[in-house]
């Protein structure tokens, strides 16, 4: 497992309906592309976050897919509208397999 | 978005200050909370400037902007590291950071006026001495090396918790001898370039040395999150790179000399904030 990954998220606490909100993702990761070699050439094996999710009461937001070009800490910003109260889920899924969450509640008043 | 706004407005209003040499500028506020003053007064000592700016100002307004945030500031992702580090019991003496120092915000204020004179110790120690001194004396733990990550994080933490603070660094009483070797080593020419810290960032700061915009060279924001190797940056590796590119034999990190410099250079930023871990290019 890749160590030291922590997801870190920013959502607004509220909005109004059908305004236009900024979400903010970012995750600590070496994003190892595979394409490296260590001090005695020997190819450091890939090891990246190959895909992101988000989804708002279950309903798909975005689904990223990573790729190795990707640097260090993958950092994510995009709008979603709101219709309703709810939660946002925040999923990314590591190419060893590991499975990292987060998620973010939002009222709409 | 909004911080983005503010940033790109005051970018342009930066441009425009140093066409003119105009007194309009950029002023920045971390998480729209923390005021950092990024000019004032040069520090009475300083016979050559009138007025000290924060290297944040010579920085394009999109790298300005990374500071203004911390969800945004890269640098933020290696404080978390070092609050683990922090209360993560090390070394014979079975204790952490946090045993004897508490939460990390109980050390806002200690960035602000190192390098120190330490009585015990007898010389002047940077936050990496006094960490690595804390370190062997007290945990009984095994050093970390000068400028490597770990120590690097811990000093990101560190600087962290003092943001905003006006730095403060005593250049007299028992410390003024290495205080005065390092503005020897600031005005000395050095290299094959012959050039000392003075040429470009007392006589020409503002010009570009090539694609480059000179800053004043103040440290007030180290450690410092560089986009070049998207990594932290001690203060006295930052030395070295300067010293090299001058074509110069470097001192090590964490030698007397280097200590002497970074006292010196920090001197030279009295009166500005703690502004670490701050972005730069």
């Amino acid at each position: 497992m890749a160590e030291n990954v922590k997801p870190r998220v920013r959502v607004p606490r509220d909005a109004t309906a059908g305004e236009e909100i900024t979400i903010k993702t970012l995750i600590s990761h070496p994003m190892e592309s595979g394409q490296r070699k260590d001090g005695d050439g020997n190819v450091i094996p890939r090891s990246i976050i190959n895909r992101f999710t988000c989804t708002f009461n279950g309903e798909t937001v975005i689904d990223v897919t990573l790729e190795p070009a990707i640097s260090t800490n993958p950092y994510f910003e995009f709008q979603a509208i709101v219709p309703e109260t709810g939660t946002f889920e925040f999923t990314w899924y590591d190419d060893d397999g590991d499975v990292y969450t987060d998620s973010k509640e939002i009222t709409v008043g | 978005m909004k911080t983005v706004l503010r940033g790109g407005i005051a970018g342009v209003a930066l441009c425009a200050a140093f066409a003119v040499q105009a007194d309009e500028e950029a002023n920045l506020v971390v998480n729209e909370e923390i005021e950092i003053t990024v000019r004032t007064d040069a520090p009475e000592h300083l016979e050559n400037l009138s007025t000290i700016y924060s290297g944040w100002v010579f920085r394009s307004s999109e790298t300005q902007a990374l500071q203004m945030d911390d969800f945004e500031n890269p640098g933020m992702i290696f404080v978390d590291d070092a609050i683990e580090a922090w209360n993560t019991v090390e070394g014979s003496a079975g204790e952490s950071c946090a045993s004897c120092h508490g939460a990390p915000e109980e050390m806002a204020g200690v960035r602000a006026v190192y390098p120190k004179w330490n009585e015990e110790a007898e010389e002047v120690r940077t936050i990496a001495t006094q960490v690595n001194g804390c370190r062997t004396e007290r945990m009984g733990a095994e050093e970390w090396k000068y400028d490597g990550g770990d120590m690097l994080n811990m000093e990101a933490l560190l600087a962290s918790v003092s943001r905003g603070m006006t730095i403060d660094v005593a250049i007299d009483g028992p410390a003024q001898s290495t205080w005065e070797k390092g503005r020897d080593i600031y005005y000395t020419r050095f290299g094959q370039l012959d050039l000392s810290c003075a040429n470009c960032h007392e006589d020409n700061y503002g010009n570009n040395i090539r694609a480059d915009h000179l800053s004043q060279g103040q440290i007030n924001g180290f450690p410092t999150y560089r986009l070049k190797n998207a990594k932290l940056n001690g203060v006295q590796s930052r030395f070295r790179g300067c010293i090299r590119d001058t074509r110069a034999e470097t001192y090590s990190v964490g030698a007397e000399e280097m200590i002497a410099l970074e006292l010196y250079v920090a001197s030279r930023g009295n009166g500005l904030s703690v502004e670490g871990p701050a972005v730069r290019n």
